[in-house]
């Protein structure tokens, strides 16, 4: 484990039924860095999350946060550590407003919840918090809209500031652009780009442009194995990573690496 | 010990454990297939009985009485589908028990309207109201008996259909995977009434099959569907396998429970107080196991694996 | 939800108060005291609605044995006055600690279900209740208990009265409906709230939402306690019936039909009930098939129940 790894991965196994969805995988996440994870469907990116975020719990190995042994803890703890994690499927309360939503997530971390008074909409130091980071993703003119009825790329928005909300140490995003159209995902590169540094990101994407331009270091995972971690220039050109992955969309990436040009649409990995 | 009175009393138990599996069977199946809560198969289980009870008084034979109730019951189930379940498919399990509640309502209240308030009696023929001497001392009811071997066979006869016929390979898809039926082209809605007929088949004969005993009267299916649903939890939604395990489970528990518990709290507990506390205990023994199945294993002992 | 606001729902929700409120003058003008009775009932199973609304409308969890309350609540009072305990105090106390330790238990096995198995196992835990009291013999079994005097409390509150009875239950009310909104605005309501629409989101918040559930179940259950015990009182007789697995079917319809999830709406849901059972119940001897009818129809095509229908929304749709 290097000495300034933030998550350190060691040796995680699990399988489901005889196939393993993880296999042995060792990596460490520095601090303030934006750590890409990249594989084709069915590689075992989200179970890996999972492992992460407390959803599953792995059948060997161990998932080290800050030096403190976290792999059994429940997922509802995690959080209070610094962890926080948005889904794949927008996962967002419909029938409650925007700044509700992000009201909750500010909550979370506010103390305990056990409180059955005091109204919690009036509360400032909740609403402050919550309006600071709709504000931090654009969302902050719809607070008081329903959050249900909002559109697809408002609800990742919305998610993202339930997720910044909690001011995390680590963030697992789990395609955070999936289903975007291009101004959005812009927005939503912005926005992570504007966090480096300051937060730790574990980035599961299949958009490689977005892949390309945010992250510091890229994981490639094949069948549930980690083939190669490094920087991206050199997972750019690592053969084994163009044999097994896409060899065709690596070959798309434009040849500056980091480029500002505006996102265009990868072809959607098969 | 009494092994007269301990085999006629796992007999009873036996006997109300195979009509559990008929009530449970149909439930679970509808549950497992349509995700239908259906609080009104215990209406389908007395509808049975009375309509057992009127062709047996028309065709002055219970086993014409019984064979004609079959599918007038089915009839029956078809059309609560077509016009009531049918309707429930995509909603919330708070809306199925509400509306199978007031189809409960409107059915009692129907019954009463057709049969009169009191129950109806159905005789048996003669040559199923005798006795079975099992061995010098054991005498049995010959109906009792009867009731058993029937259930038998229809277990049997479910486990073919649905392990052995394209309609059970069906049924077992659907049970598992809603979703992918559709997309493998087999009519959903026929599937969905099929089952709904099946199972309203094998309630009403249950209803049907117990009504000689205890008479068919009006509300009878209300206290037996909560036992029903106690087994199907205990089984596992959709699995009849877990059905007629817990059935036979729980009907042996409660019966030999009312009939021996107070005999167990005398070997450590004081006469008057084994006497008092027993018949409290006893009622309550299928939900504590229930409970502590559940405990265990959330979702039922042969129910579908959480994560 | 503000009395204040000059709306629709909000002047029926003010109307509503205002003829509660006002029964007992309205006894004495039109000669019937039949009213009370009736308003009273109304009054009370809208206090076991509301709790049940807590956690059902705000919280999503199907509980169909929230009846066991109501006859906790009652026979809390019917054993001690058996025992010739009159101690209105008392009874209140025991009624509330026995619905909170029930609850407690049951709900630390129940909650750890979903779906079916939750509304099923209430429903069981339920009818363990009701096959309990129906096999002590002692407290009349089946048969049920008979009260001869009414819970006792200071010299001023004499429950023989029914104006006084009324008035003490039209108070509760009050009390519970603030206290109510007051919850579900707080932070634990938002908590419950959100579990509702997405539990799994709200664990990745961090929130241990099994705690909070657990709760509000308690919660729920011991202000229904605290109507049972009302109940008691007011019918002088209690038996298992009150607990019957469909006398929480009933519950549930009422807070259906009033609007689940909507503050007043309970309220609203057991005035249209009952009186709709008393007016129909006179008119033809099975008018409980109308009734059902009338379910059947309420789910499929009003499910957002009165209030929607008064706020002008149709029924939002949750997270499934």
């Amino acid at each position: 484990m290097t000495a300034n790894a933030l998550l350190s991965i060691v040796n995680l196994h699990k399988s489901f039924g005889g196939v393993a969805a993880t296999k042995q995988v060792s990596l460490d996440v520095a601090k303030g860095e934006i750590h890409a994870i990249i594989g084709p469907n069915g590689a075992g990116k989200t179970t890996l999350v999972s492992q992460l975020a407390g959803v599953l719990l792995p059948d060997s190995g161990q998932i080290l946060f800050q030096g403190n042994d976290i792999t059994r803890m429940p997922a509802h703890r995690r959080p209070h550590l610094g962890i926080a994690r948005s889904f794949q499927i927008t996962s967002i309360i419909h029938d409650m407003t925007v700044l509700e939503n992000v009201l909750l997530a500010v909550q979370a971390k506010a103390g305990h919840s056990y409180r059955f008074w005091s109204s919690s909409s009036s509360d400032a130091s909740l609403v402050e918090p919550a309006r600071a980071s709709l504000e931090q993703v654009g969302l902050q003119h719809q607070a008081s809209q329903m959050a249900g009825p909002l559109s697809h790329g408002e609800h990742r928005q919305l998610e993202m500031a339930m997720v910044l909300a909690t001011n995390p140490a680590l963030i697992l995003l789990d395609e955070p652009t999936a289903g975007m159209g291009q101004e959005d995902s812009s927005r939503m590169v912005r926005t992570l780009q504007a966090l480096k540094g300051s937060r730790t990101i574990i980035l599961v994407e299949h958009d490689m442009n977005t892949v390309f331009t945010l992250a510091d270091r890229i994981t490639v995972l094949v069948e549930g194995q980690v083939i190669a971690t490094a920087d991206p220039d050199a997972i750019r050109s690592n053969p084994r990573v163009r044999q097994a992955y896409l060899g065709e969309e690596l070959n798309s990436i434009p040849g500056k690496p980091h480029s500002e040009n505006s996102i265009t649409e990868s072809p959607s990995a098969c | 010990m009494d092994w007269t009175l301990l085999t006629v009393q796992l007999l009873n138990g036996l006997q109300l454990g195979i009509l559990l599996f008929l009530l449970a069977s149909g439930l679970t199946l509808i549950f497992g297939i349509m995700d239908v809560v259906n609080l009104a198969h215990g209406s389908l289980y007395m509808t049975g009985a009375f309509l057992c009870a009127t062709f047996t008084q028309w065709f002055d034979s219970f086993l014409l009485g019984l064979l004609a109730a079959l599918p007038a019951i089915a009839i029956i189930g078809l059309l609560v589908e077509l016009i009531v379940i049918r309707r429930l498919y995509q909603r919330d399990h708070l809306d199925h028990v509400l509306a199978t509640f007031g189809l409960i309502l409107a059915f009692d209240t129907l019954t009463q309207m057709i049969w009169g308030p009191d129950g109806q009696v159905i005789p048996l023929p003669a040559w199923l109201d005798g006795q079975v001497m099992l061995t010098a001392d054991i005498v049995l009811p010959t109906y009792r008996l009867a009731i058993i071997t029937t259930g038998l066979l229809v277990a049997v006869g479910l486990f073919v259909l649905v392990t052995r016929t394209r309609l059970g390979m069906r049924i077992r898809a659907g049970a598992t995977n809603r979703t992918m039926i559709g997309a493998l082209g087999i009519n959903i809605g026929m599937l969905f009434s099929i089952v709904f007929g099946m199972g309203a088949v094998l309630a009403g004969l249950a209803g049907m099959m117990i009504a000689p005993i205890t008479e068919a009267s009006i509300g009878m299916g209300n206290q037996i569907i909560i036992v029903a649903f106690v087994v199907i939890v205990i089984g596992g939604i959709g699995s009849i396998k877990g059905a007629f395990i817990a059935a036979i489970l729980v009907g042996l528990i409660d019966t030999m429970g009312r009939s021996y518990l107070d005999v167990l709290f005398k070997l450590f507990m004081s006469v008057q107080n084994a006497e008092t506390s027993a018949p409290a205990i006893s009622a309550m023994l299928i939900y504590i196991l229930m409970a502590v199945i559940l405990a265990v294993r959330p979702t039922g002992l042969f129910g579908p694996r959480g994560r | 939800m503000s009395l204040t606001t000059l709306t629709l729902r909000g002047f029926v929700t003010a109307l509503t108060l205002v003829i509660l409120a006002l029964v007992p003058p309205l006894v004495n003008l039109t000669g019937n005291p039949f009213l009370i009775d009736l308003a009273t009932r109304c009054v009370i199973l809208a206090i076991a609605a509301v709790s049940l609304n807590l956690i059902l409308g705000y919280g999503r969890m199907i509980s169909f044995g929230h009846a066991a309350y109501i006859g906790i609540g009652a026979y809390a009072v019917g054993i001690p006055a058996y025992y010739e305990i009159y101690n209105g105090y008392l009874h209140i106390l025991v009624a509330m600690a026995v619905s909170a330790v029930f609850a407690l238990a049951t709900g630390l096995v129940c909650l750890r279900t979903r779906g079916v198995n939750f509304i099923m196992i209430t429903m069981a835990f339920a009818q363990m209740v009701f096959f309990t009291f129906v096999s002590i013999e002692e407290y009349g079994g089946d048969d049920g208990l008979v009260i001869e005097v009414r819970s006792e409390f200071s010299r001023f509150i004499n429950l023989e009265d029914a104006t006084v009875l009324y008035y003490v239950c039209f108070a509760s009310l009050l009390v519970v409906l603030y206290l109510v909104k007051r919850i579900v605005n707080s932070r634990f309501g938002m908590v419950i709230r959100g579990t509702r629409g997405n539990e799994l989101r709200m664990q990745s918040l961090g929130f241990d939402t099994f705690r909070y559930k657990l709760i509000c179940y308690v919660i729920a259950g011991t202000i229904c306690g605290f109507a049972g015990a009302l109940l008691g009182n007011f019918t002088n007789f209690i038996s298992p019936e009150m607990m019957d697995w469909t006398r929480s079917g009933e519950l549930i319809f009422m807070v259906v039909l009033g609007g689940a999830g909507s503050l007043f709406g309970p309220v609203l849901g057991v005035s249209v009930f009952i009186l709709l059972e008393e007016f129909l119940s006179g008119l033809w001897l099975y008018w409980q098939l109308v009734f059902g009818i009338f379910l059947i129809l309420v789910v499929l095509f009003a499910n957002g129940g009165i209030d929607s229908w008064l706020s002008g929304r149709s029924k939002r749709s949750h997270d499934s």
